[in-house]
């Protein structure tokens, strides 16, 4: 029986469990932090020797760690980018900033154990020779925002933050900062912008990668809130002990958001990789399975932006045989692993982890004409690609859902989808193209047939003697 | 833009050998070639060479809306996107080769759609061994072809009514890489029109692409935190911070840099299509910087000028007030009349009975005014005229303020060619004390209103000959026994050595009004009278001569002087 594996959310919605410092350091609070400054030196066999900060440095790249915020990324090999020979001060970010739809993991964190992620923060800073930290949290979660401010002020009432932490020597302050409500400020060079106080424009890469040229032009690491959360946990469990958990490649634990169509809509914790889409969807003690007399049409397994999942869909995927030989094995959708690999393998990604179901009573139209629509209002408008297509995409899929479709408009929808992913300055563009290419091209049938049901009613209406209203134009600018 | 690569006019004086440029080999559109590893960026500090660049050297020009050499790079507009290869590397970090040889290539493909092409904004992207550029790929086509799609569908597409058009970049890309037809079929984006943006801008937000070039050159280049945009995705509009705040000295080369038809100048709006312009390379008389501007002109009549990219002197800009400080020169007041005694007569006549009198004048008791708003040539005659008449000479100096960018203190345009001509600027109360004496009963007057200087009508009815050449009417005009009416700069040919040592030269725009002739050619009639020498019939001829006899000039020709001009020694 597939479980909950509760690591970072163990305390979280247990009975009497308050989000105050007393009670975390009831519950073992801030002994990961004296662990990680007691780290002692380590000899590698070459004969070079690590710093206890390279120590702990090495042990985040060590467990397999991935960003929990999106991209999945290895954090340890992010904070191996860092420049640390230019002199200038080095920042940490975290990035709070939690919007993709489908999504409300983080919030969990901060609302419920805010000093759960500034345990990890501190112990970031330190491994990473930080001084000056940042939780970018996002404008709409005011009561966090409170919670964390409150939090920090415990931490540092306990000698945890400021001056010579612990009479460790290191110094470390950290700024809870709130966004005013866009989504593009979750992107971390926009983030940044923002943080800096200007437009949350995202910057060209290169040259600006925050690890080099990030907040006020100095090196800089951007981390989620559940990522920084799993640094506490590798310091106290140990690296190779933490690796362990979840799958090769995928270790840890994840928190999902399943929303959408099912019995038991909430956030789950799992270990990456060990439990299946099938699993967290049907299962009693995750999804609890559809609703009565419903049955699954299609998933969007990591956040709005995903490439969605039909029901029935069977996806090849590499699998390591017994003679440790890799072989392509056929998983059908609901066998899928929810890890990082397997969802890439299958042509979408895990994202941020939240996963949105859709019964056989949605209308794929409507549904991706809610999602465009978000992404119009989101663009942030920097880039010409996004700034135009996004807003076109919505504007096309709301006239098709409005009774003014065309036969064309699934093609239609796809050319314009086609010229924004890969062509913009942030990751944006996908997340605006992905969800219509993926809609349109698995659901083909039911784009083209509510355009042609549009198409006739309007013939209908008008008699046969009249085009359609938008045909005409069609071949203008 | 031009390839960076044209090399500068400098002065003859033989340059040290550079250093060896270090190169890089890559491959534009199947051409290899090497290119500098490095390149100026827009502030001129060398950084890693970008596609762009490279392409450039290779003669390639890409598209592109908002990059601009001199200003920060934005890669915004995604114009310049190419699809690019670069050399395959194997598990040992050694490039994989073809059978032939040749290093393998890895085109660029997006990480989740290897078949998909994926392009680089060559503004940005730096070149790297080996690199392949496809800069006329279907690929790179097609994105282009995307973008100016994406362009034109809010785009009001008003270029009958629009200033920009003829020299719009939507209209001369859509020409070149766009496609026919669209195939939006939705509601347009409707966004502000006639935006008051400032006291001499007005904005159409619908025609915006917002490149942001206009933001960026108000705030890295002139300091200006005046402009930004607001709303967000493809209701973005450009704004000042306050309606009507966008009001520095500077405002008008956002017009200049604006690719399409959104900025436009409250002077030059709605007043002349582009393509009925003349264009004509001259020179901005407003200070001393001397900024090279190109005046556009149609039957006689300048309608704007337009800063013309010179390193040496203004780069790519110019201030406002320079730039529409040119109505004077059509005004209906002009002198237009040659008069003797208050009436009308003849140059011959004139230049005739002028030179006699000057001739037949005592050493000594002739003075001359000049002015540093003269054109070095004339200067020279001048400064001829005067050593023969030995005559006390003077200019008058016009200090001023000046900013960080452009304006010079200096508001005479000439002070340094007056002065290598051997006129010093210097007050005019000796002039005044020597009249007042009556030791000086000639005084020649070029381009000052001497009564405002110290020289009052009271002191020129003293005298028995004031000889007067000016454009426009004055008190000293008006007492003059002989007006000669003169050339504005846009109505003749000559130099202006600038504050720096630049001297550049200008051309003739239109036509001087009326009777009025350009200075140096009525002055080497009466320099023929007085002195008896002759031989600069031309312009060319005449600077030639200068360059021969003044010290400064020595080795210089007109015909090899560019358009950006020369360094003198000052």
């Amino acid at each position: 029986m597939p479980e909950q594996f509760k690591l970072i959310l163990k305390h979280v919605d247990a009975p009497g469990y308050t989000p105050d410092i007393e009670c975390y350091m009831r519950h073992g609070g801030y002994e990961a932090l004296k662990l990680a400054l007691a780290t002692a030196p380590r000899d590698l066999p070459d004969g070079k020797k690590l710093t206890p900060k390279e120590v702990v440095r090495e042990d985040v790249k060590a467990s397999g760690l991935r960003g929990r915020g999106g991209a999945g990324f290895s954090a340890g090999l992010k904070w191996s980018f860092v420049d640390r020979r230019s002199g200038k001060p080095i920042y940490l970010i975290c990035n709070a900033d939690e919007s993709e739809p489908g999504t409300f993991k983080d919030r969990q964190i901060i609302h419920k154990d805010p000093h759960q992620l500034i345990e990890g923060m501190i112990i970031s800073c330190w491994a990473n020779d930080v001084k000056l930290a940042y939780i970018y949290i996002r404008g709409e979660m005011p009561r966090g925002a409170k919670l964390l401010e409150q939090a920090l002020a415990e931490a540092r009432e306990k000698g945890f933050l400021g001056k010579d932490i612990l009479g460790s020597g290191n110094d470390l302050e950290i700024y809870v900062h709130r966004g005013a409500g866009a989504y593009i400020c979750g992107e971390e060079t926009g983030l940044i912008e923002s943080l800096e106080g200007k437009r949350a424009y995202p910057r060209i890469k290169p040259p600006y990668f925050p690890a080099v040229l990030g907040l006020y032009m100095c090196p800089t690491i951007v981390n989620n809130v559940e990522t920084l959360c799993h640094v506490k946990h590798i310091v106290t469990m140990g690296a190779a002990n933490y690796a362990k958990l979840g799958t090769p490649n995928n270790t840890g634990t994840r928190i999902v958001s399943l929303s959408g169509d099912v019995q038991r809509p909430g956030y789950y914790e799992i270990e990456v990789g060990k439990v299946t889409i099938g699993e967290l969807i049907n299962d009693p003690d995750f999804g609890g399975g559809l609703r009565p007399g419903r049955s699954l049409k299609a998933v969007i397994p990591g956040g709005s932006s995903s490439k969605v999942l039909k029901a029935g869909e069977v996806f090849k995927l590499n699998r390591k045989g017994a003679d440790g030989q890799m072989t392509k094995v056929d998983v059908p959708l609901l066998d899928l692993p929810y890890d990082f690999d397997s969802l890439q393998q299958a042509g979408t990604m895990s994202g941020s982890s939240a996963i949105i179901v859709l019964d056989d009573s949605r209308s794929m139209v409507d549904t991706l004409a809610n999602l465009s629509e978000f992404y119009a209002h989101e663009s942030c408008g920097q880039c010409t690609p996004c700034r135009e297509g996004a807003l076109w995409l919505a504007k096309g899929l709301h006239r098709l859902s409005h009774g003014e479709g065309r036969k064309e408009d699934a093609a239609y929808l796809s050319h314009i989808a086609q010229n924004i992913q890969g062509r913009t300055i942030c990751a944006f563009g996908e997340a605006a193209s992905w969800p219509v290419l993926s809609f349109v091209k698995k659901f083909r049938d039911e784009f083209e047939a509510k355009g042609a049901a549009d198409e006739e009613a309007r013939a209908k209406a008008t008699g046969p003697a009249h085009g359609t209203r938008t045909a005409a134009s069609s071949n203008q600018h | 833009m031009s390839a960076p690569a044209i090399p500068s006019t400098e002065p003859a004086s033989a340059p040290a050998a550079p250093p060896p440029v270090e190169t890089l080999t890559v491959k534009v559109n199947g051409k290899t070639l090497q290119v500098p590893k490095t390149m100026p960026d827009w502030q001129g500090k060398p950084q890693a060479t970008t596609m762009l660049q490279a392409a450039r050297c290779a003669g390639v020009d890409i598209p592109h809306y908002c990059y601009h050499d001199k200003l920060p790079v934005a890669g915004n507009c995604r114009m310049c996107l190419v699809e690019f290869g670069t050399p395959m590397m194997g598990p040992d970090r050694k490039p994989v080769l073809n059978e032939d040889g040749s290093p393998k290539i890895a085109k660029s493909v997006l990480p989740y759609e290897p078949g998909t092409p994926r392009g680089a904004i060559a503004c940005a992207t730096p070149i790297s061994p080996g690199m392949e550029i496809y800069a006329d790929s279907p690929a790179t086509k097609q994105m282009r072809e995307a973008v100016l799609e994406s362009l034109l569908i809010n785009h009001p597409l008003d270029c009958p009514i629009c200033d920009q058009a003829g020299e719009c970049k939507l209209q001369e890309y859509s020409v070149q890489h766009g496609q026919a037809g669209s195939r939006f079929v939705e509601a347009k984006v409707h966004k502000p029109k006639a935006v008051d943006l400032g006291p001499r801008i007005v904005l159409d937000d619908e025609r915006c692409i917002l490149c942001t070039r206009c933001i960026r050159f108000t705030k890295d280049i002139v300091g200006d935190d005046a402009l930004g945009i607001v709303n967000r995705g493809s209701y973005n509009t450009i704004a000042a911070w306050k309606e009507g705040a966008f009001d520095n000295n500077y405002t008008l080369n956002t017009v200049d840099l604006c690719p399409v038809g959104a900025l436009t100048s409250k002077d030059f709006r709605f007043k002349m299509r582009v393509w009925f312009l003349k264009e004509t390379k001259s020179v901005c008389t407003s200070c001393g910087t001397g900024c090279s501007i190109t005046i556009g002109s149609r039957e006689g009549a300048i309608q704007r000028y337009e800063p013309r990219e010179n390193d040496a002197v203004n780069g790519p800009w110019m201030c406002d007030s320079g730039r529409l400080n040119y109505q004077w020169v059509g005004r209906g007041d002009r002198l237009k009349d040659v008069r003797v005694g208050g009436l009308r007569s003849t140059w011959t006549a004139a230049l005739k009975e002028v030179s006699a009198k000057l001739a037949s004048a005592p050493q000594g008791s002739v003075a001359i005014i000049a002015s540093a708003r003269q054109t070095t040539e004339e200067l020279f005659l001048l400064k001829k005229l005067a050593d023969k008449l030995g005559a006390r000479t003077a200019s008058v100096a016009r200090i001023g303020e000046a900013d960080k960018l452009l304006v010079a203190a200096d508001k005479n345009p000439n002070t340094n060619g007056a002065r290598l001509n051997g006129f010093a600027a210097a007050d005019l109360s000796k002039v005044a004390a020597g009249i007042a004496a009556g030791s000086i009963k000639t005084l020649i007057v070029f381009g000052e209103d001497v009564t405002k200087h110290g020289i009052g009508s009271d002191l020129l009815a003293k005298l028995e000959t004031l000889v007067v050449s000016d454009i426009l009417p004055n008190a000293t005009t008006a007492a003059a026994t002989h007006l000669l009416p003169g050339a504005a700069h846009a109505e003749k040919r000559g130099t202006f050595v600038n504050v720096k040592g630049r001297l550049q030269k200008f051309i003739k725009a239109v036509e001087a009004p009326g009777d009025a002739r350009a200075e140096w050619e009525f002055l080497h009639d009466i320099v023929l009278g007085v002195t008896g020498q002759d031989g600069f019939v031309s312009i060319e001829g005449l600077f030639n001569q200068m360059a021969k006899e003044v010290p400064a000039f020595a080795g210089l020709e007109w015909s090899k002087v560019g358009d950006t001009g020369v360094n003198v020694p000052l």
